[in-house]
């Protein structure tokens, strides 16, 4: 962390950037937030610890508009993001300079809390986690705290970057299409039951496209044409009933399966079970094919072949 | 919807303007029967077809949705009906995935020349629908109406 910070702090006083988009500390060390830094002075608090989960490749669009450079820390599932966002022309790499940042699985505090620690007053970010709470101190094994994305990383390899700092630890150890498989298996009943169960919790905070960097619409169709918040409302039912199916479709081809709907979801919504259909079928029928690995590459949803499967095929046993 | 307990279902057919919709009406003035609970929508291309059209038209009350297009390799805009074929396959997946039965939703590629196949498709698309029985779970799915 010292080294990225006092590395950032060199390229803003040499002029090489005019900015840092970074994380800033929060009020505990689990809530550190993204934010920009725009001076030697302002870079106090700036963090990197391992609860700095979000994807900041998102705000490069807005950093893309201003003047001079931006450093950029990205995560290695972060860079294919960014990517991505290249090639949807939504930001501009000549405006960043990345810093690939290393990553050894990200904690977050909902998952500590869902092991059943209760009245948590600290804890660290080191492995095992160390937690002080009201009824005593406590340690959990690192991996009782990191997200589940973690655990189906696509790998500790940046996909772009200027320099790289910090170190990274291999975290995956389970097949991020196993959920995806398991519901396959189920009868359309359950199935139906399943994804009615999870979508009637929704809440329709818009959390999950405003966190998402493949929703980088200008005008997003789930906006109304009212002012301020009432424009985040929805329009009519069919909105209200298909925002999920609909959001997932139009990411599909572009969506990283970089997790960050999943995480910002505060009812717990297991959005990427949507996306990774989406990424496992288009994998079966059209190739392998990873967002942002190559922002030159030609989107599946975007490119076709004259011998492509028929939609038929959905009805003669499905895509497995 | 159903008339002396019998059930008639809304089906929605989006055609092309340039085989499809033709086709269509060839059928007509061959005289080819097809039942009247097939609703037409003419779009430009199949590829106009957005995948919100189709779950729109369930969410309003269609029992099954099918597009028609042109033959891969006629469509009149050179190539909108592969990418038609793409996207309707991941979204008919998508809805086998989410437990609505697959059966509800069609694509066939329809000449102008194949007044016979048009009909012959609705008529089988209508009887498939029928047995399906009403369309519930699209409209229901997150039990809100
Ligand atoms: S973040 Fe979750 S609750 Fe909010 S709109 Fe998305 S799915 Fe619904
Ligand atoms: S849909 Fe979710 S996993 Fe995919 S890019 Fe958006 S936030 Fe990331
Ligand atoms: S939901 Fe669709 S329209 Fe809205 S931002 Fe995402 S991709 Fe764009």
């Amino acid at each position: 962390m010292q080294e990225l910070k006092n590395r950032a702090i060199e390229l803003l006083e040499n002029g090489t950037v005019a900015r840092v988009l970074g994380w800033k500390i929060g009020e505990n060390t689990y809530d550190p937030e993204p934010a920009f830094f725009d001076s030697v002075e302002a870079m106090k608090d700036f963090v990197y610890n391992n609860f700095c989960a979000a994807n900041l490749s998102k705000y490069m669009i807005e950093a893309s508009k201003l003047e001079g450079k931006t450093l950029v820390c990205l995560k290695p599932c972060d860079s294919y993001s960014f990517n991505q966002l290249v090639s949807d022309h939504r930001v501009d790499r000549e405006k960043a300079y990345i810093i690939g940042v290393g990553c050894k699985g990200k904690l977050s505090i909902e998952q500590i809390k869902k092991s059943g620690v209760k009245g948590i007053l600290s804890v660290t970010d080191s492995d095992p986690i160390q937690v002080e709470t009201l009824y005593g101190n406590k340690e959990l094994p690192y991996t009782a705290g990191m997200l589940s994305r973690c655990f189906s990383c696509k790998g500790k390899e940046h996909v772009v970057y200027d320099e790289l700092i910090g170190e990274s630890a291999e975290t995956s150890t389970v097949d991020r299409f196993d959920e995806v498989r398991r519901i396959e298996a189920m009868t359309p009943e359950e199935k139906f039951a399943f994804f009615q169960a999870e979508l009637s919790k929704c809440i329709r905070c818009n959390a999950c496209r405003n966190v998402c960097p493949a929703c980088n619409c200008r005008k997003c169709v789930f906006d109304g044409n009212k002012f301020d918040s009432a424009q985040k409302a929805n329009v009519d039912s069919f909105e209200e009933k298909m925002f999920h199916i609909i959001r997932a479709f139009h990411v599909a081809g572009r969506c990283t399966d970089c997790g960050e709907c999943s995480r910002v979801c505060p009812q717990g919504i297991p959005l990427h079970l949507f996306n990774r259909k989406f990424i496992k079928d288009i994998n079966t029928l059209y190739g392998e094919y990873q967002a942002g690995a190559d922002p030159e590459a030609k989107g599946p949803l975007t490119s076709f072949t004259t011998e492509d499967a028929e939609p038929s095929i959905v009805s003669k046993g499905g895509i497995v | 919807m159903s008339i002396n307990n019998e059930f008639r279902p809304k089906i929605v057919a989006f055609c092309c303007n340039w085989c499809s919709y033709a086709g269509a009406d060839l059928a007509g003035s061959s005289r080819l029967a097809y039942p009247a609970d097939v609703k037409i929508i003419r779009v430009p291309c199949s590829c106009r077809v957005n995948p919100m059209f189709i779950l729109r038209a369930f969410e309003k009350g269609a029992d099954g949705v099918i597009l028609c297009g042109c033959h891969p390799g006629d469509c009149h805009y050179s190539t909108g009906n592969y990418y038609a074929r793409r996207r309707m396959t991941l979204l008919f997946s998508m809805l086998d995935y989410m437990g609505v039965e697959n059966g509800r939703t069609r694509v066939e590629w329809v000449s102008a020349a194949e007044g016979v196949k048009f009909s012959t498709t609705m008529n089988e698309f209508v009887e498939k629908i029928r047995s399906l029985g009403e369309n519930v779970r699209l409209g229901d799915l997150r039990c809100k109406n």
